[in-house]
């Protein structure tokens, strides 16, 4: 029985590893768990689009994408596994979880697999003479820290002095990150940060709200995902706290994050760095190529839905810097470090954009050796119960990089000294 | 026929008290640590080691753990996740202290540290057991997550809360940090796996584990026989915590590379390593190793049919996956109540009368 077992364990890993020809793209994906609920939106998104590339163009350049879904339920040892087992044939990696990308940072630059983290992941790799394979454009969590305090300061016009602001955060990596960004704008502005904790995955968070209606903040900032979101808008609307003052990270702007509260939500405010809805030509090839003929991932259902739209941004991004290590290599069957030469040199412009049929759909931004992050602009959507919609109150706004640059170059530096890296020139 | 002890023939009371005293067990024995220390590391990848190897190894060593101080000792406990983490955060900060220290050093360090943390959590003991005794570890493990979250001093300050490992080498080998060769990574692995049954097999049969044994059965009795309660149950929280320590440190510094206090080393670390404990057999070394291979494997192999060769949608695949291991595990127990370690001991007893057995 033993034996049996083992040759079965080796037949099936085997099994595993089909040999692809063409371009890989995995999809680290997660559809089970605590967080799963926004996981398969997101991977739906990420399919799709390639999907449509493949119906509608034959790929890209004439090579067919393959998209190999491997699900890690957001834990990082099976992240580390579904790596593993795609990092052979995989060119770039997206996991969609911070704790995951964290893991894998020291790994791609060893194995020299481009990792691409749009709206998550490790901050400070938006510096490229230091993290050489990873990118995380069009904006990072501390981006949006900023981008957030300069939309209030509008409000304010531009006074945030004596104001209190709560950050209620998931108590892990992700969470974390934007605490130091706030606490050194608190200081310009002078503002005064509570920092609220949320254990993972945040079923319970009365103590947390109790806080709040305690300390009286003029405004909730929140970074959250998966669960947490849910029960955080149900529970500010329960304290009657003011939902136009409540402003969560893109990751915390989903329809499914403020359904379940009802007219409870109406007005709660998010990031954004991709539109939302599907007013967008793009969706027409999508219904026409993808849809129609039932190849959609999952049949659909939440196409157009905010998660969704940002699993397809991730794709363009992809797709779009494919194209264009494509057109520097010379040849259509592009390797990893030819496809880290498209993201270093991408231009997402607005034209760009449109050409794909996805006018204003993201921010125009150009990578660099030395930028892996672009400039990191963001707007604000606002959800109208009524309509059951979300609609985009701002335009793009930019961050305060005076204050971000000296972050990101603390924390970029202070990882090459522990891990001996000589920051590229550039 | 194929396993039996005719003409093995034993001529002295320290032969027949060996850990094998059949002579095909030692032979195999042998075999099996030839195979894993000569032939192993020269075809093992980054899959098999990083999915299936590594993890089997390091669970091993935390399933030895507590299978001592739950199978041996009888004191119930539910915080190993958190005396994992211990070893974790202590090797994390002993290697960013003193990075010219030897990396296998810094792992033994992290174990005695572990060790200190599980005694003063084994103290409770003295007072409470069984259900009761779960919550207070229980508690453990809670505290010393927070605790890691808690206090910046862990994680160097670092933004995130995020520990990562530096590269350390052995022998002018990496084996932690992204650099380190499966090979390498394994064979530390190996080695404190080898070192960890050893030591817990002879512990465990010596005077120290039958006191253990005297108290997890009877505990009244065991004192009235001269046991010493509070040295027996806190000696197994300390070797206990310490096997576990080092599991954590190893699955921080050389498996995972980084690590996140609540998602590493969460409760569900506890419930992994309890039921690798229970399926495998509480108090048996070998049942840690089944226990663990079983658990770590199960849902690669499971993964793989499913996805890679079926060709299942990963979400379906990933719930089916759970009720089976779910199932799997019910079955198990029902059948075999005494895990797999007594299973593996029944085949053993029915070889020998072969092919007569009844």
């Amino acid at each position: 029985m033993k034996t049996k077992l083992v040759a079965l364990t080796a037949g099936a890993m085997m099994a595993a590893a089909p040999a692809m020809a063409d371009l890989v793209v995995p999809n680290l994906s997660y559809r089970t768990g605590a967080y799963g609920a926004g996981g398969t939106q997101y991977a739906d998104g990420f399919n799709d689009y390639f999907t449509l590339l493949n119906e509608r163009d034959g790929g890209i350049g004439g090579e067919m994408i393959q998209v190999p879904e491997c699900e890690t339920a957001y834990n990082t040892e099976k992240g580390v596994e579904c790596y593993e087992s795609l990092k052979a044939e995989g060119l770039v990696f997206n996991p969609l979880s911070t704790g995951i990308t964290y893991q894998l940072i020291p790994k791609v630059s060893v194995d020299e697999r481009v990792l691409y983290t749009p709206g998550y992941g490790r901050t400070s790799a938006k510096n490229g003479q230091i993290f050489d394979w990873v990118f995380n454009a069009p904006a990072n969590y501390w981006d949006g820290a900023s981008v957030a305090i300069k939309y209030l300061l509008d409000e304010n016009g531009g006074d945030l002095s004596g104001k209190k602001i709560a950050l209620v955060y998931h108590n892990s990596a992700y969470g974390k990150e934007p605490i130091r960004t706030l606490t050194d704008l608190g200081e310009k502005h002078g503002f005064e940060l509570i920092e609220v904790p949320v254990e993972a995955p945040g079923q319970e968070q009365k103590s947390q709200w109790l806080q709040i209606r305690r300390d009286q903040p003029d405004y909730v900032l929140m970074w959250g995902w998966g669960v947490m979101n849910q029960v955080a808008v149900q529970e500010a609307a329960n304290i009657r706290f003011p939902m136009e003052n409540f402003i969560g990270i893109w990751w915390t702007g989903s329809e499914i994050d403020v359904e379940p509260a009802g007219d409870g939500s109406d007005g709660y405010k998010a990031l954004t760095f991709n539109g939302v809805g599907t007013d967008y030509p793009l969706y027409e090839d999508l219904q026409t190529h993808v849809i129609e003929p039932g190849l959609a991932s999952q049949g659909g259902e939440h196409v157009g839905s905010a998660v969704y739209s940002r699993g397809m941004y991730a794709a363009v991004v992809i797709a779009e810097a494919i194209r264009n290590a494509q057109e520097i290599a010379g040849t259509s069957a592009i390797d990893a470090t030819q496809l880290r030469e498209g993201f270093e040199t991408l231009n997402m412009t607005d034209e760009r954009l449109a050409e794909i049929g996805l006018p204003d759909f993201g921010p125009a931004f150009e990578l660099s050796c030395s930028n892996h992050g672009g400039n990191g602009k963001a707007r604000i959507q606002q959800w109208d119960a009524s309509a059951q919609q979300w609609n985009l109150i701002t335009d793009f706004i930019e961050p305060d990089n005076e204050i971000l640059q000296p972050l990101i170059e603390a924390d970029s530096t202070a990882y090459a000294e522990e891990n001996g890296i000589t920051p590229k020139d550039c | 026929m194929f396993y039996r002890e005719a003409g093995d023939f034993k001529t002295s009371y320290q032969d027949d008290g060996q850990t094998f005293p059949i002579k095909l067990d030692r032979f195999s024995y042998y075999v099996i640590l030839g195979l894993a220390a000569m032939v192993v590391p020269f075809v093992i990848n980054d899959y098999w080691a990083s999915a299936v190897l590594l993890p089997f190894l390091i669970y091993a060593i935390a399933a030895i753990g507590l299978n001592i101080l739950t199978g041996y000792a009888g004191q119930v406990s539910l915080g190993t996740g958190g005396f994992m983490a211990v070893g974790a955060y202590s090797v994390y900060k002993l290697m960013t202290s003193f990075p010219d220290v030897s990396i296998l050093l810094h792992i033994l360090l992290a174990g005695g540290i572990t060790a200190l943390v599980g005694i003063a959590f084994g103290l409770p003991s003295l007072r409470i057991k069984g259900f009761y005794l779960a919550v207070a570890t229980l508690a453990a493990q809670f505290f010393l997550v927070w605790l890691f979250n808690k206090v910046p001093w862990f994680y160097n300050y670092s933004a995130s809360g995020q520990i990562t490992a530096p590269e350390r080498s052995v022998l002018g080998w990496a084996v932690t940090g992204p650099a380190a060769s499966p090979a390498a990574k394994y064979l530390v692995c190996l080695l404190f796996v080898f070192l960890a049954a050893w030591v817990a097999r002879n512990l465990t049969r010596g005077m120290i584990g039958r006191k253990w044994m005297a108290i997890r059965d009877m505990d009244i009795a065991a004192e009235i026989i001269g046991v010493n309660p509070l040295t027996a149950k806190l000696s197994a929280f300390g070797v206990s915590s310490f096997f576990v320590g080092i599991a954590g440190a190893l699955l921080f510094a050389v498996y995972l590379g980084a690590a996140e206090v609540g998602e590493a080393f969460g409760i569900n670390k506890s419930f992994l390593v309890l039921f690798m404990v229970i399926i495998g057999g509480l108090g048996s070394i070998f049942g840690s190793f089944a226990g663990a291979a079983f658990m770590v494997l199960m849902p690669v192999v499971l993964k793989n049919i499913l996805v890679g060769t079926l060709g299942w949608p990963t979400d379906l695949a990933a719930h089916i996956e759970l009720m089976i291991v779910g199932a799997l595990i019910i079955f198990f127990l029902i059948v075999e109540p005494h895990g797999l370690a007594r299973l593996w001991q029944l085949v053993k007893e029915k070889l020998r009368l072969w092919p007569f057995p009844h």
